[in-house]
């Protein structure tokens, strides 16, 4: 058990009223530990019903472990108790992503984009959303949805996300870092017809890591360091640089994965570089 | 059938740091064949590869690539190597630290010629 873990555990059962809780269940989230996180956090709504910021907290556990629909609600409830609640807004604009309900995932990403300005991840989804409307010529453009936030242009949106690779090879082609609920925080990725897969393949790749993770820690194998896949297509390599964040490495078939593995290497090392730097 | 997965099971399983060799149903996981050592949860093991094989495959469809032909899953102590037998089965195998991955994935794909 880490340190921080063993404090705030220490600190909650002295005091069962602390909010420690809430930093308590989150560190457990991140370190994957998701039964004891859930026991955390489920105890404290016990105490705190009416904490949006617990509900919230409640969908990321629940969405970590693949129970979409049950965080899709908990976002729901933690809206209804503070409807300015940019975590909620962001996860329930993931899900309706996803299912493919665009103009709700949009007005839920700009909602939170309102909450939290400064929020990268949230900039680039509505990005990626807008452009996929956009492609699919179903933008309403509805001042409803537009006016409310100013989103950057897509070129700025794309530029932030290269810089996280900047330098690398094929740093817009066959990178990707994606962050634990499958949104796209940098990299770009082509199919081999050369169309942009790059979002469609990030919101797969959040339940690869948890399946990777279930796998390893039902062996005892301790945590999971690589994925590797080969395919008639190419080659792929997907690691956790973080413990928020999957990268996924791809190059042709003829790419040796002894390569493979050190790019991703020095590729996991920037993206951690970058994700230091927005903090 | 099953007797043809077996003979190819233990021969997998004589390898060096191998401990465990199953032939899975793709669709849900259901083991066919297995040679695994004492302790290790066989059916749980090929549910979840199984499950993770599907989902690798999902995203390889999504980036318009080809199924997978190999997949290698790679932790602190250990390794899961997983490969099609066939349209609806898979051959899974569980690898202590030992393990010499690049032997092991010759001769599962043998293996699973030999199935074939």
């Amino acid at each position: 058990m880490s340190e921080d873990i063993r404090v705030m555990t220490a600190q909650l059962a002295a005091d069962p009223t602390s909010l420690v809780f809430l930093p308590l269940a989150e560190a457990l989230r991140q370190r994957k530990r998701l039964d004891p996180a859930l026991k955390v956090i489920l105890a404290g709504l016990a105490r705190y019903p009416e904490l949006a910021d617990a509900h919230d907290l409640y969908g990321r556990i629940l969405g970590d472990d693949g129970n979409f629909e049950q965080a899709f609600d908990e976002w729901g409830i933690a809206i209804r108790l503070d409807p300015d609640h940019a975590g909620a807004h962001k996860g329930i604009g993931f899900l309706y992503f996803v299912a493919g309900k665009l103009d709700r995932a949009l007005e839920h990403l700009l909602a939170a984009q309102k909450a939290r300005p400064d929020d990268q991840g949230v900039v680039a989804a509505i990005a990626r959303v807008r452009e996929t409307l956009q492609s699919e010529g179903s933008d309403t453009g509805s001042p409803s949805t537009t006016s409310a936030v100013t989103v950057p242009p897509e070129e700025e949106v794309d530029n932030l996300a290269q810089q996280v690779f900047a330098g690398l090879e094929g740093a817009e082609n066959g990178l990707l870092l994606v962050d634990q609920h499958g949104q796209r925080l940098g990299g770009g990725l082509r199919s081999p017809t050369g169309q942009n897969v790059a979002d469609r393949v990030a919101a797969h790749l959040a339940g690869v890591s948890r399946e990777a993770t279930r796998a390893a820690r039902l062996l005892d194998m301790g945590d999971w360091e690589a994925l590797t896949v080969q395919s008639d297509d190419g080659n792929l390599h997907l690691a956790s640089p973080t413990a928020d964040t999957v990268l996924l490495v791809v190059r042709d078939s003829a790419f040796p994965l002894g390569r493979l593995a050190a790019l991703s290497a020095r590729a996991g090392s920037a993206a951690r570089s970058w994700l230091e730097s927005l903090t | 059938m099953t007797a043809t997965y077996q003979e190819s099971l233990e021969g997998l399983s004589r390898l060096r740091g191998i401990t465990g060799v199953m032939v899975v149903s793709a669709d849900d996981g259901l083991v066919v064949a297995e040679s695994i050592m004492e302790g290790i949860p066989g059916e749980a093991v090929a549910a979840l590869a199984a499950s993770l094989m599907r989902r690798m495959g999902t995203a390889l469809s999504a980036a318009g690539f080809a199924l997978p032909s190999f997949m290698h899953l790679q932790a602190a102590v250990g390794a899961l190597l997983v490969v099609p037998a066939g349209p609806d089965t898979l051959l899974i195998a569980i690898g202590d630290q030992h393990v010499n991955l690049g032997l092991a994935r010759i001769e599962m794909l043998q293996a699973v010629e030999q199935m074939a």
